[in-house]
């Protein structure tokens, strides 16, 4: 049999997506047997021409992490869908924004104020910005041009399946290669996990009654290492994310942020862990719910932490 | 903006305010026509994706009207509607939008002049906001330039 081709890339991505496509260990050698891989900016020295080069369709599968900002993410999530028999969205970014799809509070003007004019470390009194075209001596020097907004890949181009997490865990990376090593593939859309139920699932915390009159930031409390930490307060985001991690983060005392995504079927993860969370609000009294609320100082930031390009509104509205 | 006609949906419980807007409807009351109204079990049920779905596809204004505090036909339901308002207005401001278009309100069965009183007064006020620009992600994968 002819060994599969795969190509990885990075789009608007921290790098961790590349660590975790490693991080499944020894298996890689078993990957390498029947794997080639054509294209990998991080680790091999191919050239944006060598893809073009490549026949339309002759990439067996293509890991596609990191989201949609500029445009060279959009051109290569072009290129390489064209190439590609099967196309992943690897990872929280490429899913669902995930951090980079924060700066959608902003837009590119105020995304540029902040980077180039107002962080400390910057001096800049001439307010010189990047300009996707500029003449030098030596002729015209281009860079790709920075989106207003950033957008998942499903948005750019056609996405095959999706593999959550940021980074995503080696199981799953290893249940999504295998996948396609084995060739039994699941059907076009799935969202590769081993569940597809919330979190607390596979989380060995004991649960009692949810009620809540005071939330807490992680820094704030010292959580019992046994309770739900929902119950003691802390923003777990396990009710609205999906399982298969296997809860790592609770079991280290930290709450669940939500990098897994909605669980199966859900649009808008923000909107549904919102709902969740305001109800184990334990008041009845308009004063005191106001001010339980006002423990939680980022609702939005919280709640669309790796969503929000994905979520119903995609991005604030700037007047 | 003077003829501005806005989209308004209004969730309206079974049991109390679906009930209200009915008497309103056989008493003649007069209501804004921009008012639409979905019937749901419970104003408990009108989870904050809903009230999103609603904007996201070009409703310019969203009413919650439950039974009053105490009234629940199934006892807390409308606490949990109270407790989760606050927090998605908290929500939407950060995403730039007028907390003023989200609007709970308490209409019993028996207040069909409440119904009326309480649907001019938010059609009004998001008369005077104007168009909520958001109908535009009806067009789902279409890139919207800001600013």
């Amino acid at each position: 049999m002819a060994k599969l081709k795969i190509a990885l890339y990075w789009a608007a991505s921290c790098g961790g997506c590349e660590i975790a496509t490693l991080a499944i260990h020894e298996k890689i050698l078993k990957l390498a047997e029947v794997a080639d891989i054509v294209f990998w900016p991080v680790g091999l020295d191919f050239k944006y021409a060598d893809v073009e080069r490549m026949e339309d369709n002759s990439v067996d599968a293509c890991l596609f992490n990191g989201a949609i900002r500029n445009e060279e993410n959009e051109y290569m999530a072009k290129l390489l869908r064209a190439k590609s028999k099967i196309m992943i969205a690897y990872g929280s970014c490429a899913y669902e924004g995930c951090i980079p799809g924060l700066s959608n509070f902003y837009n590119r003007q105020l995304t540029f104020d902040r980077v180039y004019i107002e962080t400390p470390s910057t001096e800049n009194p001439k307010k010189i910005f990047p300009q996707t075209k500029v003449k030098v001596p030596e002729g015209e020097l281009d860079i790709p041009e920075f989106y207003d907004t950033v957008k998942t890949l499903a948005q750019t181009v056609d996405v095959d399946y999706f593999v959550p997490g940021c980074p995503p865990e080696e199981r799953t990376t290893w249940l999504a290669l295998e996948a396609l090593i084995s060739g039994k593939l699941p059907p076009k859309g799935t969202v590769i996990s081993h569940s597809v139920k919330a979190l607390c699932e596979e989380c060995p915390r004991t649960r009692e009654e949810k009620k809540v009159k005071k939330f807490y930031r992680p820094y704030e409390i010292i959580p019992d290492p046994e309770k739900c930490l929902l119950e003691q307060g802390l923003l777990c985001y396990g009710i609205a994310t999906r399982g298969g991690c296997g809860a790592l983060c609770p079991q280290a005392n930290m709450p669940c942020t939500g990098c897994y995504g909605p669980v199966e079927g859900v649009i808008d993860q923000g909107a549904h862990f919102l709902g969740a969370l305001s109800s184990i609000i334990d008041s009845n009294d308009p004063e005191e719910i106001q001010r339980i609320i006002d423990d939680i100082p980022d609702p939005a930031g919280t709640f669309y932490r790796y969503s929000l390009p994905d979520s119903l509104l995609r991005r604030a509205r700037i007047k | 903006m003077d003829n501005f006609e806005p989209k308004i949906v209004a969730f309206c419980c079974n049991w109390c305010s679906y009930a209200g807007a009915d008497l309103a409807g056989t008493s003649r009351m007069q209501c804004p026509s921009a008012i639409r109204i979905i019937r749901v079990m419970c104003s408990g049920r009108v989870s904050p994706f809903l009230v999103l779905k609603a904007l996201s596809v070009g409703a310019d204004g969203v009413l919650i009207l439950g039974c009053h505090p105490g009234d629940c036909h199934y006892i807390e339901g409308n606490y949990k509607t109270l407790r989760r308002i606050p927090l998605l207005k908290k929500m939407l401001k950060q995403l730039g939008i007028e907390e003023e278009r989200v609007r709970l309100e308490w209409v019993s069965a028996s207040e069909g002049a409440r119904f009326t009183e309480v649907t001019n007064s938010f059609t009004q006020s998001i008369k005077n906001l104007g168009s909520s620009t958001l109908g535009h992600l009806k067009q789902s994968s279409k890139e919207v330039k800001h600013g």
